[in-house]
């Protein structure tokens, strides 16, 4: 029962999300609706579940007190309960929450993002170098793209950006909408194989 | 009760390859024996957890930093199919695994996951739950936990399978920085040349769907995978006569599919 009750559960409720997908029925978009409300409220719960996972482990480390991850533990889970009260308290619209938001939050996301650039670098070190015929046409399609997107490459031959977008439209477009029908035939039957129990490894344990 | 207009056909090529699925695991249960191609990243699974063994250091697995919500669903459940295989085998092996999760619905179905592996391995002593750790729900935030992690920690073996966005490379790279032995695996087509460049092995789209079942051995599992070819077949021919009744003026297929 303990695993045949969610099976069908969620039988159903993929059914009736596929079913609301394709058909025009009132009830039905309204029964699609609802749960998916029901999943908003189960996702709140479970992210109340994950802070109490956050705030153990991190204690734990502040209670060790080794080096300095009880600081940076302490960090953590002070400005975790600190903005949340804020957040409950005030409100999110509240001046003060915005200010710790945009003045700490956002310039450190994109600072993370920044750094995509930098490892981009140090990735496409490793992919070009020539090890192989694979890795030598990557580094000759690669060098094409780059001078065609760029206005020195245009400079050097008036063709780098015709060749350029030959590669992405052509070759690089047809391998990727390969994959796409794949990835998307693979979802199906993932997806079939979920709502039929054959597969079920999300519910703990092995996967048939 | 009608159909919504514009998802007519999406609606009967959808029933057709649910068809071919179906009738695919259907031969498999009869006795039809199933054989898939080797896919050399699921493969290089227990080696890399025989590396971190040997090494004496941890694995770490991340299954996508996507939800079960939305279409990024089916490699969210991929990815906690091959934590179930994951977590058996570093229960086996007596080595450490941290699971990094960003999204909280996830996070209790990937401890229930390593649980229950650790329990069906008779090694539920073993079982901490400290190492399934949320991160954080957001994406750049969740990354720099995670950077910080694999620096301290230093995984031998680091898997990453399911739906990742633009902090795909960065990860990747990071493991890559310690050493790791990396095995990773999406359907988010923009990521997987970034995969590709900093992996030791990388399954592409529908391998990542497959893992589930080439990893079970399951005869019904692997059916699906039979179906699924079938499926691809028939798109493969649609494809095919949408480009020559083009080439010769015809727009029916054009109409049909826009129906």
């Amino acid at each position: 029962m303990r695993r045949e009750l969610p099976v069908a559960l969620a039988f159903a409720v993929g059914v009736l999300m596929i079913v609301s997908f394709f058909f025009t029925s009132e009830p039905l978009v309204e029964a699609a609706k609802t749960v998916q409300n029901w999943g908003v409220i189960i996702a709140a719960f479970a992210l109340g579940l994950a802070s109490v996972n956050l705030i153990q482990i991190h204690a734990r480390r502040i209670i060790r007190g080794k080096g300095l991850d009880w600081l940076y533990s302490g960090a953590l889970i002070f400005s975790m309960i600190g903005i949340a009260l804020l957040g409950i308290v005030r409100g999110p619209t509240h001046r003060t929450y915005q200010f710790w938001f945009d003045a700490l939050f956002v310039p450190g996301q994109a600072t993370v993002y920044a750094m995509t650039g930098f490892f981009i670098a140090s990735a496409a070190y490793r992919a070009f170098r020539v090890r192989n015929l694979d890795a030598a046409i990557l580094l000759l399609s690669a060098a094409v793209l780059m001078l065609g997107n760029v206005p020195i490459g245009e400079k050097i031959w008036s063709q780098f950006p015709v060749i350029g977008d030959w590669l992405m439209n052509i070759p690089n477009l047809a391998g990727q909408r390969g994959m796409l029908i794949g990835a998307g035939i693979g979802g199906i039957a993932s997806g079939l194989r979920v709502l039929l129990g054959i597969e079920k490894s999300y519910l703990g344990g092995s996967s048939s | 009760m009608t159909l919504v207009k514009g998802r007519v056909f999406s609606f009967w090529l959808l029933l057709v390859i649910i068809g071919c699925l179906i009738y695919s695991m259907w031969r498999a249960k009869k006795g039809k024996t199933i054989n898939i191609r080797k896919i050399a990243g699921l493969d290089a699974i227990e080696e890399a957890i025989g590396r971190s063994t040997e090494m004496g250091r941890p694995v770490h697995y991340c299954p996508g930093i996507g939800g079960i919500g939305a279409a990024e669903a089916p490699q969210t459940f991929a990815g906690l199919a091959i934590l179930s295989y994951v977590s058996r085998l570093t229960a086996r092996f007596d080595v450490p695994e941290i699971v990094t999760i960003r999204q909280p619905e996830v996070f209790p179905m990937a401890e229930e996951t390593v649980r229950q592996a650790y329990l069906e391995e008779g090694k539920s002593d073993a079982y901490e739950p400290g190492n399934i750790r949320f991160l954080s729900s957001q994406q750049f935030a969740y990354a720099a936990a995670l950077f910080g992690i694999i620096a301290r920690e230093k995984p031998a073996a680091n898997f990453m399978m399911g739906a990742f966005w633009a902090e795909a490379l960065m990860l990747a790279e990071v493991g890559s920085e310690v050493g790791a032995l990396q095995i990773t695996g999406t359907a988010q087509l923009s990521q997987v040349p970034f995969f590709v460049a900093s992996s030791d092995y990388t399954l592409i789209g529908e391998e990542l769907f497959a893992a589930a079942a080439y990893l079970s051995r399951d005869q019904m599992q692997l059916g699906s995978i039979l179906g699924q070819d079938m499926a691809k077949v028939i798109v493969a021919a649609i494809i095919i006569t949408g480009v020559i009744s083009r080439t010769f003026g015809s727009t029916f297929l054009a109409n049909l599919l826009s129906k």
